[in-house]
């Protein structure tokens, strides 16, 4: 017998890789993008750098608004007890 | 010699510590179910103490003393590095996820070796396990408990064996009375101790540079390769920086110490809340302290040793007593990390060989015993090896980390989610991991210019994979965990 509340899990933890895989892929695109010109060249945002700004900064913020709309919007509520689980 | 203030606020966060290891012992005493409770503090953490618990046990004396002491000499590159750590807040959290604590409970598991067991059914994984987690873990506890003791010396003036005793004495009472319980809820006030830390000692220097446009500016007049991605002397190289992902960020699945913390926790909603608010602390401290240690440059220059550099920063930006306040930050981390590796190792002892092969049919009140006496002993025992530490011990302690992510990370992911995993795949990338990452570290620690924990974390994946393929007739599908 299958037990619906992991297929539950299985999908969240999926999610977990996608999530980080973004997260990847902002921190080294906005870092080495922007980042690789000679620091003469560089542009400013709020007195930081512009790759650093972007990467270690909104991209930290971006995540945890992204964080939180997928926990919102994907990740399910299941009791963890099989007692409950029988009601 | 350090003022009185600066020392006061160390003093009461030493007090309320103290206090709540007593109260967590009462409630030990009420309880029905005392291995459960004295090591997972009865799986009652609701989404606050969970993530807190994590980033405490995770940030430890490195996040705030030798992360932004590198920070002062690479610069910029070292806080974008410093960020692969953001992953920690919320991927273990989402990869072990409800799965873990569902199987969890329905197993009585109390230890990550007791999920294992179940499992793979094999001694030889259970006691390989065990020990690669005593040997290492009370290395890498030894090693934290120095620099505890060498933390307090340097902000009291106090011998090093007076400075040690005080540490000790504080961790160790309320670890052995209050058990997990005790652990996470100290963790509580130890992770809000680091995070607004943090936030006052990064205002206080942004304050004390001159704005962060005076601060970038001295640092470009400086060596402009200060503020790129690529570090003051150009040798942190994309490749490397990004396999510190492996290290940081995801191989964390595997340490034990923040694995079973997702097997402690109530319900699902305190596991939705504990990421958010643990990936919102993680990246505060990390980008905070790391900036902290590069923004210190131009306001004290020329410090020759990385360690000294947010003492003696916190020191100079900061009015006495919340200087006090912050210094308690890395006294914080580091107690956190140590309370985790004592709880869990005393756990090993006593659930994983005590109860599995010494005396399976010990009763309640002598368990309770041998638990107590097991945590002291251990405690004690680090004690000893602080006092004047072995080199053996300094040596296994740079193994510790990314030994048991390399051991334990397949065995645990492949174990949940994978039906044909089977004992042979995982002993064999037990062994793989842990071996090829000793022998890496040791003779090709820059192997093709990434960390030396990512080759034996694939070398451990192929193994698990390879062998449980192989070995597929011998062993049934696992099928208790669909």
């Amino acid at each position: 017998m299958k037990d619906q509340r992991f297929r539950i899990a299985n999908r969240e933890a999926l999610i977990g890789v996608g999530l980080v895989i973004i997260n990847f892929a902002i921190w080294f695109g906005f870092a080495y993008g922007l980042g690789s010109t000679d620091p003469e060249n560089y542009t400013y945002v709020l007195g930081f750098p512009a790759w650093f700004f972007y990467s270690t900064m909104a991209g930290t913020v971006f995540m945890i608004a992204l964080i939180i709309f997928v926990l919102k919007r994907y990740f399910k509520d299941v009791p963890f007890d099989d007692e409950e689980e029988k009601l | 010699m350090i003022h009185w203030q600066v020392i006061l606020p160390l003093v009461l966060f030493l007090i309320l510590i103290f206090m709540i290891g007593i109260w967590a012992n009462t409630r030990l005493r009420q309880s029905d179910s005392f291995l459960q409770e004295y090591f997972l503090g009865g799986r009652e953490m609701g989404g606050f103490l969970l993530a807190m618990t994590m980033i405490a046990t995770y940030g430890s004396a490195s996040s705030f003393i030798g992360g932004p002491g590198v920070a002062y000499t690479k610069g910029l590159g070292w806080v974008l590095l410093a960020m692969a750590q953001l992953p920690a807040g919320y991927f273990v959290l989402m990869v072990l996820g409800k799965k873990f604590a569902i199987i969890a409970r329905k197993f009585n598991t109390i230890t990550l070796i007791d999920f294992l067991k179940i499992r793979y059914q094999s001694d030889a994984i259970v006691l390989l396990s065990a020990l690669a987690i005593i040997i290492f873990l009370f290395s890498s506890m030894t090693a934290q408990w120095v620099g505890g003791a060498r933390l307090i010396e340097s902000l009291t003036g106090l011998s090093y064996t007076a400075a040690l005793f005080i540490f000790a004495a504080s961790v160790l009472v309320y670890v052995i009375i209050g058990g997990f319980r005790a652990v996470a809820l100290t963790d509580a006030v130890q992770g809000s101790i680091m995070v607004i830390g943090t936030i006052i000692l990064l205002v206080g220097t942004i304050i004390a540079g001159g704005g962060i446009e005076a601060i970038m500016a001295s640092l470009v007049a400086e060596n402009p390769q200060l503020i790129t991605p690529f570090g003051a002397e150009g040798d942190l190289t994309p490749l490397y920086v990004s396999t510190f992902w492996i290290l940081i960020g995801i191989g964390v699945v595997g340490l034990p110490q923040i694995a079973v913390r997702a097997m402690s926790y109530k319900d699902s909603k305190s596991m939705h809340r504990a990421i958010i608010i643990g990936t919102i602390a993680i990246g505060t401290i990390m980008f905070g302290m790391h900036l902290i240690g590069v923004f210190a440059r131009p306001i004290l220059p020329g410090i020759e040793i990385g360690d000294k550099v947010m003492p003696l920063l916190t020191l100079e930006v900061l009015p006495p007593f919340v200087a006090g306040f912050v210094l308690a930050a890395p006294m914080a981390a580091t107690m956190s990390t140590v309370n985790a590796l004592l709880i869990l190792v005393s756990s090993t002892v006593v659930k994983d060989i005590y109860l599995n092969y010494v005396k399976p049919e010990a009763s309640e009140t002598s368990i309770k015993r041998v638990s107590f006496w097991t945590t002291s002993i251990i405690g004690l025992a680090v004690v000893l090896f602080a006092m004047n530490p072995p080199s053996l011990i300094v040596w296994l302690n740079l193994f510790a980390f990314g030994g048991l992510e390399a051991a334990f990370v397949w065995s645990v992911v492949f174990g949940l989610y994978w039906k044909g995993a089977n004992k042979y795949g995982a002993l064999a990338s037990m062994v793989v991991g842990m071996t090829s990452y000793i022998a890496i570290s040791i003779w090709w620690p820059h192997v093709f210019g990434m960390h030396s924990v990512t080759l034996p974390i694939v070398f451990s994946l192929l193994a698990f994979l390879i062998m449980s393929m192989a070995t597929h007739r011998r062993v049934q599908p696992f099928v208790l965990f669909d």
